[in-house]
């Protein structure tokens, strides 16, 4: 494998890192703060189809964001309100709104655009281009650190940069600050929280809700920046492995970058079976690479997690005791 | 303090308001009425006792006063003035802090984090922290109370975690704290040395609330004391002009027998023999250290020893839920420890019943009916038996006569066992055990968070099987209860048995250092040697 192909390898696996990121960081919010979540793969396929009809029916990819925000925020506060408010199960409702995407986002689809399930393909603004960083092209040709600059780190939309900004910010938001203080303590002992005098229902829904923005820019990243468009399940199972990174990181914002650029490379090596050739000495199937981040999800976490330890009050709705 | 600065405090106490003053608070959850009535006057200064049995309403009240509930009718007035009190922030303003029976802190925080959660100075951690240690040094040298600000939650003790409870409630300013059960979870050790911290902080003029079901803290700490009983006040008296038996009398309703009846005991034959048992957890570590003891029959062997030095385990493979290597045997008779005979109901075959120590966890299923729960472990009694199928019928009517029998209220085998009270799942439990009849009874923890009433039974029930001639392996962390209760005292600590004594040859005192492994308990030792070893028992504890 020579550099550039190296290069190009890593540039993907950056891409496709990206959403499973987003939807990562979002899930670390919610968990952290003691709401399970495993509706991130109905928030994100929702963000992707409205990101992508709005933008496709106002032209402005930037107003097609704010809508993929606004439906996964819908989703979130449903799913906070079931939990939350209503204390129920939090695995039941996550698993009521991926059906509700996955049918409500091919219908509207259908009913809006009549055209099998899509959103047509988006042109010009509708959606997010590459941004070119200062200096790319004149550096592309300079050894090593040209390709490096121009072809991995410059190049990519705002949303990705976006997404790894998010990791130091979680970060801090996490571990400096005061909200941060109270999220992970409201995940741990939302008792020690209310005796605190803290409201620990305001504290979930903020953190329900940063998880809601989070997994709308991961959506309408999908269908606006990695794709043209939307097409029916485009999410294919990501905010699962978001999951799966989260544990895998356990719940830890840096982690969770690494996790997911793991993830983001075995989706990598799917699209590119001539280095998996190269690698290995022989062709592999390409059904079996497309199988290969579900395949590694499995792996990893029933072997190499380790023990993780999940935010203690984590699933549990609380109730004051008597 | 000098006698001048006292009667100088007398004579303000008596010139100003009372620190907490409730009128009339009311507070009913559904049916059931928690709260009825109730006035209650508490003066600056002062250590003031609420008592009564679980389920009086003790917990309710203070939760009304630290903002957990609102009271339907009533009035909180705090230092003279008129406060609601509708959340926990408005408590704190008003300068109320509560140490809570199970602890709020967050396990995997710091002290210093957990101790600024919700007092925090501003957006920013770093200066609320900084302003913390700074505060938390000031406390430690005004109360004596020390703690390292950097260690976490979950590796400091039990006692560790209480004070920064305490430290919580000072760092916000509090000057009325209630402790609700504050002993509950301590030694004998720990519990002196949070008295010492309550002396101090009543001597800074702090106002104490202590609630408590135990009669000897309210008679050792506090200078009044309310009784309550069914959600309703029905006394409050200087402690120094009642006694003991009266409060217990007011508590239950009627005369309490305080200490157990029982005549010397007429020991037979040996009936369990352990030699050399050896624990190992599933971590690799040691838990029992080649234990050797033996119990005869028509005797109570009382187990002493801070929780988690190996009494646990010694039930556990008794019980035949954990392996172990050594000899045991029954009515010599050897049991097989590790092998597919070690298991409960190879136990119970062999004439071994046992009552754990958790029972809502090992004891009975919670959500499970009585007579459900009554089967479980006999369910091969062939009377219980309708050919292929349990004869549910035959259960219940069985159930009903030991609800009768163990006087289990309400006498509903029908109900959960979550619905019952502590004791009377206690009871459900120890008639289970106790009518099948068992050559050997083990039993853990008989009367943890059970009523002073239903204790007087159960200590009844125990002494009654072992003057049928039956040989009984008691282990209780109370060691009020070992002292009344066994014929024979044995401590252990650390996975050992330090040392067996009589129980008219020996006190609290002794056993007390004998369970913080001290053997020469003539020489004299200090509270920080004691300490000290409890501590590395505590870690030990903490290991699994």
């Amino acid at each position: 494998m020579d550099y550039l192909t190296f290069i190009q390898l890593l540039d993907s696996t950056v891409r496709l890192a990206t959403p499973l990121l987003l939807a990562c960081l979002a899930g670390l919010f919610s968990e952290r703060a003691g709401i399970f979540d495993i509706g991130l793969e109905g928030k994100m396929l929702a963000a992707a189809f409205f990101s992508a009809a709005i933008a496709s029916l106002t032209g402005n990819v930037w107003i097609g964001l704010m809508a993929g925000i606004g439906a996964s925020l819908l989703l979130s506060g449903l799913h906070g309100l079931a939990s939350i408010t209503f204390r129920g199960n939090q695995l039941i409702s996550g698993v009521a709104i991926n059906f509700l995407a996955a049918g409500m986002t091919v219908l509207i689809a259908q009913d809006w655009f009549q055209q099998g399930g899509r959103t047509p393909s988006l042109v010009g603004g509708a959606r997010f281009e590459g941004i070119t960083l200062p200096g790319a092209d004149a550096m592309a040709d300079t050894p090593i650190i040209g390709p490096l600059y121009s072809e991995l780190i410059s190049g990519h939309s705002i949303l990705v940069y976006l997404a790894f900004a998010a990791v130091p910010l979680t970060w801090w938001l996490l571990y400096r600050t005061r909200f941060g203080l109270r999220l992970r303590a409201v995940g741990e002992n939302p008792a020690s929280v209310d005796t605190a005098g803290i409201s620990v229902v305001g504290l979930r829904y903020a953190a329900v809700g940063i998880c809601g923005i989070l997994c709308g820019v991961a959506g309408a990243y999908l269908s606006t920046a990695l794709q043209a468009g939307f097409v029916k399940d485009m999410s294919a199972g990501r905010g699962f492995i978001a999951l799966a990174a989260l544990i895998f990181a356990k719940w830890r914002p840096w982690y969770a970058l690494w996790a997911t650029l793991l993830f983001g490379l075995f989706g990598a090596l799917e699209t590119r079976p001539d280095v998996i050739e190269a690698l290995i000495g022989m062709k592999v199937q390409g059904q079996l690479l497309g199988a290969l981040p579900y395949i590694m999800t499995v792996v990893i976490l029933a072997g190499f997690v380790g023990k993780a330890i999940p935010p203690r009050a984590g699933g549990e709705p609380y109730v004051k005791e008597r | 303090m000098t006698p001048e600065t006292t009667t100088e405090r007398q004579a303000t106490a008596a010139s100003t308001a009372p620190a907490i003053e409730l009128k009339g608070i009311s507070k009913a959850f559904g049916p059931v009425q928690a709260n009825k009535d109730i006035s209650i006057r508490v003066m600056p200064g002062t250590i003031h006792g609420i008592i009564g049995e679980n389920g009086a309403g003790k917990s309710t009240l203070m939760s009304i006063l630290y903002g957990f509930y609102k009271a339907d009718k009533g009035e909180i007035w705090i230092n003279g003035s008129r406060t609601e009190i509708p959340d926990s922030q408005a408590a704190i303003a008003a300068g109320i802090g509560m140490v809570f029976q199970h602890f709020k802190l967050v396990e995997n925080f710091t002290v210093l984090e957990n101790i600024i959660l919700g007092a925090e100075d501003g957006r920013l951690l770093k200066p609320s922290l900084a302003k913390a240690r700074r505060t938390l040094v000031e406390l430690a040298n005004d109360y004596g109370l020390n703690v390292d600000p950097d260690a976490l939650i979950q590796d400091i003790g039990v006692g560790m975690q209480q004070r920064v409870e305490i430290l919580k409630a000072l760092y916000r300013q509090a000057d009325i704290l209630i402790l609700d059960e504050p002993t509950g979870v301590l030694t004998p050790a720990e519990a002196d040395q949070l008295f010492r911290i309550l002396g101090r902080l009543k001597s800074e003029g702090k106002t104490i609330i202590l609630i408590t079901h135990k009669l000897r803290e309210i008679m050792e700490t506090t200078d009044t004391v309310s009784v309550m009983r069914r959600g309703e006040m029905t006394a409050t008296v200087k402690t120094s002009e009642t006694s003991p038996a009266e409060l217990a009398e007011l508590m239950v309703g009627r005369k309490v027998l305080l200490r157990v009846d029982k005549t010397p005991a007429q020991t037979g034959e040996v009936v369990l023999d352990i030699k050399g048992l050896t624990v190992i957890d599933d971590k690799g570590v040691e838990r029992l250290r080649g234990v050797d003891l033996q119990v005869c029959a028509g005797e109570i062997l009382g187990i002493a020893g801070v929780a988690g030095n190996g009494q646990s385990e010694l039930l556990e493979v008794l019980g035949g839920y954990q392996g172990g290597t050594g000899e045991v045997r029954l009515n010599g008779e050897l049991l097989d420890l590790t092998g597919h005979l070690s298991d409960g109901q190879s136990r119970r075959n062999h004439g071994i019943a046992h009552v754990p120590e958790d029972r809502q966890r090992e004891g009975l299923i919670m959500e499970y009916q009585a007579w459900e729960n009554t089967a479980f472990g006999y369910h091969h009694d062939p009377a219980y038996r309708a050919g292929l199928l349990m004869n549910n019928t035959a259960i219940r009517d069985d159930t009903t006569g030991k609800m009768e029998r163990f006087d289990v209220r309400p006498p509903n085998p029908k109900l959960a066992a979550k619905n019952f009270s502590g004791g009377n799942q206690q009871k459900i439990v120890l008639a289970r055990e106790i009518e099948r009849n068992p050559d050997l009874l083990l039993i853990g923890q008989p009367t943890r968070g059970v009523d002073i009433g239903a204790i007087e039974f159960i200590h009844q029930q125990i002494v009654a099987l072992r003057d049928q001639g039956k040989a009984i392996l008691l282990v209780s962390v109370e060691l009020e209860e070992i002292l009344a209760l066994s014929d024979r005292i044995a401590v252990m600590f650390d996975g050992r048995v330090m040392g067996e004594r009589l129980p008219q040859d020996t006190d609290e005192k002794e056993l007390g250092l004998l369970m913080a492994g001290i053997t020469d308990t003539d020489a004299p030792h200090s509270v920080a040697e004691v300490e000290a070893n409890l501590a590395k028992a505590a870690s030990a504890e903490k290991r699994t």
